[in-house]
């Protein structure tokens, strides 16, 4: 009898603890919102992103949350389109009623949303590179990836370097071989530099030897190709089969290890920049960034397949808006957005970030790192 | 400028020889049902993609293209035991919209299975490439050329000399007589989808080196060897090789003299034109309707 009473009093409390537990996180979670290209074309920058956050976010409430609260992550595939991505704003917003938003993968679906970002005045972190996403700086946006304007200044300040003024250009046929492109044009004046040859290739292209036969035939010093996928890997053994001796630039499209391993002895030599988690291993102890990047690498790898930098920006974005919230005591939209903004010395996977009213994305040109392939390895230029 | 112009021709012989390599798988199943197979640049990203894989797991190069190609013949097989015959007495274009989603599906599988990292093969004899007076050409560029040459023989002799080409030709002519000779259709067509596919993984395991390979390697291979097909005459062998070859020259001529932004679209307006001059490709022949 005894007995009996004692186990229906622990049931009747485990109940009741039950139900209190559930009454605190019920009406009072931290809802994140997310809409990432995790099917489709895209699909190698949202893939990463959403496990990155998934991750990270379970990881977090296994720790007792932010402010005592749980997180929720509520997501959305775009599949990279655009037009599905204005849907599930509107719907993150007025259905799931989020706190903030993070994504999308890619500049076509951010700068898609970025007009009802401004009406419905939710904070929004965007994963994509263009710099049209912060030029000119939007009030409720923001953006942690690196551009590529940023990636054509850190190849054109080493190529000015090592005295190099004629260059040519060849470039792929994809939205981010083409804003890299337009950059690059723009730019290189301010370095001194002429472009010579101004060549493209479709992403799918097998061969590129009739373009680069073109631009072996210019007085070029040195090439720069700004590329995606398996393309760049093709144009680099292409260049290596016409027995060009110019020095290769790549852009951090390809900082990646299937690159090297996709173009093989033709890769020695390649420049190019990228983000301090392509190479934490190879990072200096005292590397302010080592920490961070060793963290996050060894976190994903246990779960998952090889870290990518898209991943870390997903890595990145969501501290920011973890410390935003804290800083702000709660999730205020307003409090919040101003909270995002007065980020500084934050030390993320991508670079220290110092953001202001003027600089939603806060990463300054030294947080690429410039890297050359020795021996089929990344070594860290200086 | 002339080794600018033998540089560019070389370029467009060995981007159209992979073109009319897999142009080839084309015809077989043409010649067997009329039916234009769309999942063809799948068979040639499955035999790619396996091999890799085989190769991988440490199997020497020679048996991992081996057990490629079974691998394939075996989707092959299945794609006509579960999708085409299933669907027996619909109509050539029905069938050929089968094998577009046949060819999404398997797009799909490869997704699950390998991912979407690209991966390639070592070349066979080496990377260095081979000078002739001024322009440069790779030895895998070579094997491509010389195995296309001698799967045209040996397409060509099949069709023409052997009783098995001459029943599965028979089949696409009427089926109901090729019945009624004691032809099986059935056998003949798993046999069409089975050598389809196999022409399609050597294609793939002779290319990945050079073109590399993902799970979608097989939209942009199967159009460009469709192309060359259609170009060149579909159903003829060595059609597939003239157009295949003619493409590759074509893009790399309007990319070296033209813009390298518009060599496709180059390609492509004179493909329309000569089809518009010869609907039945250069080298097809008129197609005579019996009453």
């Amino acid at each position: 009898m005894r007995s009996k009473i004692a186990t229906l009093l622990s049931i009747t409390s485990l109940c009741c603890s039950i139900m209190i537990s559930s009454q605190v996180y019920a009406g009072d979670t931290i809802k994140i919102g997310s809409f990432l290209a995790v099917t489709g074309g895209a699909s190698f920058l949202g893939d990463p992103e959403l496990k990155t956050l998934q991750m990270y976010i379970d990881k977090l409430n296994k720790e007792g949350g932010v402010l005592g609260k749980k997180i929720e992550l509520v997501h959305y595939d775009t599949g990279g389109n655009p037009k599905k991505a204005v849907n599930f704003i509107k719907r993150l917003v007025k259905k799931d009623r989020v706190d903030v938003i993070i994504g999308g993968s890619t500049s076509g679906t951010t700068l898609a949303v970025a007009p009802l970002v401004k009406k419905f005045k939710i904070p929004m972190i965007s994963l994509a590179g263009s710099i049209k996403i912060i030029e000119p700086t939007q009030k409720w946006l923001f953006k942690v990836p690196h551009t590529d304007r940023m990636a054509a200044a850190k190849v054109f300040a080493d190529m000015q370097k090592r005295g190099f003024t004629k260059v040519a250009l060849i470039s792929g046929s994809g939205g981010f071989d083409k804003s890299g492109r337009t950059q690059s044009l723009a730019l290189a004046s301010k370095y001194n530099i002429k472009i010579v040859a101004d060549e493209s290739y479709g992403n799918k292209d097998t061969d590129m030897t009739a373009q680069l036969t073109k631009i072996r035939a210019s007085d070029a010093q040195a090439i720069l190709n700004f590329g995606f996928g398996k393309a760049p890997a093709i144009v680099t053994k292409n260049i290596k089969q016409l027995g060009i001796k110019l020095p290769i630039y790549q852009s951090h499209g390809v900082a990646s290890k299937k690159y090297i391993e996709l173009s093989g002895d033709a890769a020695n030599g390649v420049r190019l920049p990228a983000a301090a988690i392509v190479v934490a291993n190879e990072l200096a102890d005292d590397d302010i960034q080592k920490k961070v990047t060793m963290a996050y690498k060894t976190q994903y790898e246990a779960k998952y397949d090889q870290v990518s930098s898209f991943g870390a920006h997903a890595y990145d974005a969501l501290m920011i808006t973890i410390k935003a919230i804290k800083q702000a005591k709660g999730v205020d939209k307003k409090a919040l957005r101003t909270a995002i903004e007065r980020t500084q010395n934050y030390v993320g996977a991508g670079g220290i970030f110092n953001m202001s009213a003027d600089d939603h994305m806060g990463l300054k040109e030294d947080s690429f790192k410039l890297l050359e392939i020795v021996d089929g390895r990344w070594q860290i230029v200086n | 400028m002339s080794d600018y112009i033998l540089q560019f021709l070389i370029s467009g012989i060995t981007v159209g020889s992979i073109y009319a390599l897999v142009g080839l798988g084309f015809t077989i199943i043409y010649n067997a049902s009329d039916v234009v197979n769309f999942a063809q640049g799948e068979f040639v990203m499955i035999g790619a993609m396996s091999a890799v894989s085989f190769s991988i797991a440490g199997i020497p190069l020679i048996i991992a293209i081996i057990m490629a190609m079974m691998v394939t013949v075996l989707v092959g097989f299945a794609l006509n035991q579960f999708a085409i015959k299933p669907a027996k007495g619909a109509s050539v274009v029905t069938t050929i919209i089968i094998t577009i989603g046949a060819s999404i599906f398997l797009r799909g599988a490869a997704l699950l299975i390998w991912g979407k990292d690209f991966y390639s093969l070592p070349a066979f004899s080496g990377e260095q490439p081979i000078h002739i007076a001024g322009a440069t050409i790779l030895p895998q560029n070579l094997w491509v050329m010389g195995v296309s040459v001698l799967l045209v023989s040996a397409v060509l002799w099949f069709f023409k000399y052997t009783l098995l080409g001459k029943a599965i030709l028979a089949c696409s002519c009427n089926r109901t007589a090729a019945q009624m000779v004691g032809i099986n259709v059935g056998k003949m067509m798993l046999l069409s989808y089975g050598l389809s596919a196999m022409l399609g993984a050597l294609a793939g395991v002779l290319i990945v080196p050079i073109t590399f390979s993902s799970y979608d390697a097989g939209i942009m291979l199967g159009l460009k060897g469709f192309s060359a097909a259609i170009l060149g005459g579909i159903g003829n062998p060595i059609g597939a090789i003239v157009g295949g070859l003619l493409l590759g020259v074509l893009e790399s001529l309007g990319a070296g003299f033209i813009s390298s932004g518009y060599k496709d679209a180059i390609a492509f307006a004179i493909i329309l034109f000569v089809l518009f001059v010869r609907p039945s490709g250069l080298l097809g022949h008129e197609h005579q309707e019996r009453v």
